[in-house]
This record gives C-alpha cells, sequence and structure tokens, in this order.
C-alpha cells in the first residue's frame, strides 16, 4: 500500500531561486496551511510569481527544498494553478475544461455535469462553445480559474489575476475567489493591490527583493505593521 | 494519344490521355505529402520537445534538407533501388512507387522542420499550463499536434507545393515512360525539349490551377476550422 499523497502543507525550508546571477528568492522559509487565504503582497520583482510557481512545482529551487504533505517532488495532484498570463488552449471554453478533467482522470460520463457546473460557477455558461481564444481578458481569468478548479484542488494559486481588468471583472474574479474558499479550498494568491488584500485576506505574506519581510493575520498586518517597508507599502507610498 | 492538338482544346475536351498524367501527378504528389506527413510531424515534434546533445546540430540540418536538390534526391533513390542497389530485389524503379519514394524525401525535411517550429513555438506558450496539469509525455505531444493542425497545414501545403512543382527527382526513378509514369512536370519537360509547346503550355496551365485549387482549398478549410476551435 503507497501512502495516499497530499498535496498540503506546502512548506518552503530556507529556498532560493536563482535564474544565471539573479537571486529571485533568498532563503524563503514559509508554510502554507489550509485554512483562511493567503495574500502575497509586494511590489513588482518582489519574487511573488516565482514563490507561486516554486509551490506549484513549476520551478525547482537552486537551494534549499520545497514538500508537499512532507514529501519532495510530489507531482501536481490536488493543487492548480492560474498563471499570471493564462494560455488558452485553441479549443472552446468547455473543451479547455474538459481537457483539465481528462488529465486529472474524471471519467467521461462524469465530465459534461462537471463542466455545465464549473462553467456556471464562474459565470460562462452562454459561452461553452466559444473559442477560448476569441474570450475577453476578463472572460479568459475566468475560465483559467475554473478550469484551474477541474482539477479539485486541495490548494489554488492565483497570480495577480486581476491585474489587468476593469472594476466591474475585478469583482467578479474576488467574488468566485471568495466562494471558492468558502468550500474548504486553500487560495494563495498575489497582488499588488492593497485594496484587494484587504478585501480577501485571512493572512499576508510580504516579500520584497525576494525575501520575506513580515507575515501575520490581515487585520495585524494593516494596523499594525512591524517592519519599515510594511509601513511604507501599506501607506502607499514607493516602495522600491 | 496526344497529337497536335492545341493547350486549351486538350484541356477542355478533357483529353484521357492528360486526364491520366493529370491523375498519376496527383495520386504521386498526395501520396508523397501524407507518407512524408506521418513522418515529419512526429520528427518533428519530438524533435521540438526532446532535449538531447547536438539538436542545435540536428535543426541546422534538418532546415538545410528543406532546400534538397530533386536531382540529387533522385539519384541516390534511383541508386537505392537500381537492381544493383541496396533496395533493387524491390524491383521498384522506373515505377510510381519510386516516384513516391524519391517525393517523400524531399517533402519529409519541409514538414518535419516546420512541424519542428511550430510545435516549440507552441509548447513555450503551453508548457507550464501543461506541467501545471500534470500531463505526461504523450499527452503533451497529442495536445500539441492537435492545438497545431491548423499551422501544420501550413507545412502541408508547403510540402505538396514542393512534391508538385519538382521534375528533377520523378524524371530519374521514373523514366517518364508514356502512360505510366509520366506526370504533368515530366510531360511538360518532355514536350518542352521536342518542340510541342502548346501541349507543354496546356500542362503548366493545369499544374498551376491544381496547385491554386489545392491551396484554397487547404485555406477555406483552415479558416472554417479556426472560427471553430479558435
Amino acid at each position: 500500500m503507497r501512502a495516499p499523497v497530499s498535496d498540503v502543507p506546502i512548506s518552503f525550508e530556507n529556498v532560493t531561486v536563482a535564474a544565471g546571477a539573479v537571486t529571485i528568492l533568498d532563503g524563503i522559509s514559509l508554510t502554507l496551511n489550509p485554512g483562511t487565504p493567503t495574500i502575497l503582497i509586494g511590489p513588482n520583482g518582489s519574487g511573488k510569481s516565482t514563490l507561486l510557481r516554486t509551490a506549484m512545482g513549476l520551478v525547482r529551487p537552486s537551494q534549499g527544498r520545497v514538500t508537499w504533505g512532507g514529501r519532495e517532488n510530489v507531482p501536481p495532484t490536488r493543487r492548480a494553478i492560474v498563471l499570471q498570463r493564462p494560455a488558452m488552449l485553441r479549443r472552446s471554453a468547455s473543451g479547455n475544461i474538459r481537457y483539465a478533467l481528462r488529465a486529472s482522470g474524471v471519467g467521461r460520463t462524469e465530465q459534461q455535469s462537471r463542466i455545465d457546473e464549473l462553467l456556471a460557477l464562474v459565470g460562462l455558461g452562454q459561452l461553452a462553445d466559444r473559442p477560448a481564444r476569441r474570450l475577453s481578458g476578463g472572460e479568459q481569468q475566468r475560465l483559467a480559474l475554473a478550469r484551474a478548479l477541474a482539477r479539485d484542488p486541495a490548494i489554488l494559486f492565483l497570480d495577480e489575476p486581476t491585474a489587468s481588468l476593469d472594476p466591474a471583472a475585478t469583482k467578479a474574479i474576488e467574488d468566485i475567489v471568495h466562494a471558492v474558499s468558502q468550500r474548504g479550498i486553500k487560495i494563495v494568491m498575489a497582488t499588488h493591490d492593497l485594496g484587494e488584500a484587504r478585501r480577501l485576506a485571512g493572512d499576508i505574506v510580504m516579500l520584497h527583493r525576494g525575501r520575506v519581510i513580515e507575515t501575520g493575520p490581515a487585520a495585524a498586518f494593516f494596523n499594525t505593521p512591524q517592519t519599515g517597508e510594511a509601513k511604507t507599502f501599506i501607506a502607499g507610498e514607493l516602495l522600491v | 494519344m496526344i497529337g497536335d492538338a492545341s493547350a486549351l482544346q486538350l484541356v477542355l475536351t478533357g483529353d484521357p490521355a492528360l486526364l491520366a498524367i493529370v491523375r498519376l501527378s496527383l495520386i504521386v504528389s498526395l501520396s508523397a505529402v501524407v507518407l512524408a506527413a506521418l513522418i515529419g510531424i512526429p520528427f518533428g515534434a519530438a524533435l521540438a520537445l526532446i532535449q538531447f546533445p547536438g539538436r542545435q546540430a540536428v535543426i541546422v540540418v534538418l532546415n538545410a534538407l528543406m532546400g534538397l536538390p530533386p536531382v540529387v534526391v533522385g539519384l541516390a533513390v534511383f541508386l537505392a533501388l537500381s537492381r544493383a542497389g541496396p533496395l533493387g530485389s524491390w524491383g521498384l524503379l522506373f515505377t510510381p512507387k519510386a516516384m513516391i519514394i524519391a517525393q517523400t524525401v524531399l517533402v519529409a525535411p519541409i514538414i518535419a522542420a516546420l512541424t519542428r517550429q511550430t510545435i516549440e513555438d507552441l509548447w513555450l506558450e503551453y508548457r507550464d499550463e501543461l506541467n501545471a496539469m500534470n500531463v505526461g509525455p504523450v499527452g503533451r505531444v497529442a495536445t500539441l499536434i492537435w492545438d497545431a493542425r491548423f499551422s501544420l497545414v501550413t507545412a502541408l501545403l508547403a510540402g505538396f507545393g514542393r512534391a508538385a512543382a519538382e521534375v528533377g527527382a520523378i524524371i530519374i526513378v521514373g523514366g517518364n515512360i508514356d502512360g505510366f509514369t509520366r506526370t504533368m512536370t515530366t510531360a511538360i519537360a518532355l514536350e518542352t525539349s521536342k518542340g510541342d509547346l502548346p501541349l507543354a503550355v496546356g500542362l503548366g496551365m493545369v499544374l498551376i490551377v491544381i496547385v491554386i485549387a489545392v491551396n484554397a482549398l487547404a485555406w477555406t478549410a483552415r479558416r472554417a476550422g479556426e472560427r471553430m476551435a479558435g
């Protein structure tokens, strides 16, 4: 008997990621547990995307190690990611979700009901047959969310899913994220939008120049930030 | 029998000898494209996805092979299939099958090289998503070929254009035998050297019309498919 593979908790132990001479993540130690959403904040280039991609297993640490449920090199089974610029497969909206369902081993008979359910969740039921690449930016983000959820994840990584969206499209995404979190799926989301962080966060991880500057429950972080960088960032001043 | 009738007359009356020549040309070139696709698409996809030492050199050589001189390919296939050659026992020299083999050798590198480029570009776009969905190597190749299918049609068309237009390879291995291995291009070469210019011009026009028609058909299919699948 093999022990069931689990994706959570995810632990970073002194993880460094370097690309050539550039250090992107610098000695990160962090544990992501089930629970309320964890929001990664920090300026552009602080390492948010790389941290998410490393937690997903798409990037290997140069030093240190990442464990999923206590084990290294666990292929993604119950974790999923919405990339900053999701690639739309050259298929219909429902075809994209069907692909993800098939990849995670959902049987043919079950697929159609899951597709209908997921498209309804993200409000794309009317556009099921539209080629995914013909959808608007906001619609593509929602389809990417549905496609990630098709993997029935225990933990879902979101990389600035609302970065280039207008307020209405942003609200649509945030409502879905909220609903997904209520279902018990752990959300780990990167954003540089403080308003969004306040609206969604259970707790905050602040990154700057590849290091974790400050972590803690959202209320404490926003009301009584401990570090100079966090104070500067929350005050809306330019943190460089 | 094709006599001294004018080009237009032959085309308009559907001269049986001319139709046989057109038919054989299409059979040879289309068969060669199908065979070359069966070889070139998997090879190109594998080359796009598998990293190994010397890969860059293989890509350079493959790209260079797109410009293989047809007469050299014809000569090589001739030597291989001639009675004393390694494949001489097959008895294929001066048959349509020999012509299909020669054109397959010409077209396969074109399809493989264009497939490699197409699949590699798509892989860069899809890589993180497919890794995140835990898609294995076989699934990756299948997904990339399927999602690139409309671009791959262009590779097939390039291969067909090459096959339909060339004369050097098939005239050597086919022998331009009247009623057996005579195609449009070999007939044009023969009739021009004999001085029967109207027939050569007529065949030339038919050839161009066919190439345009095949491209138009593929273009229409591609547009329709893209509208449905994005």
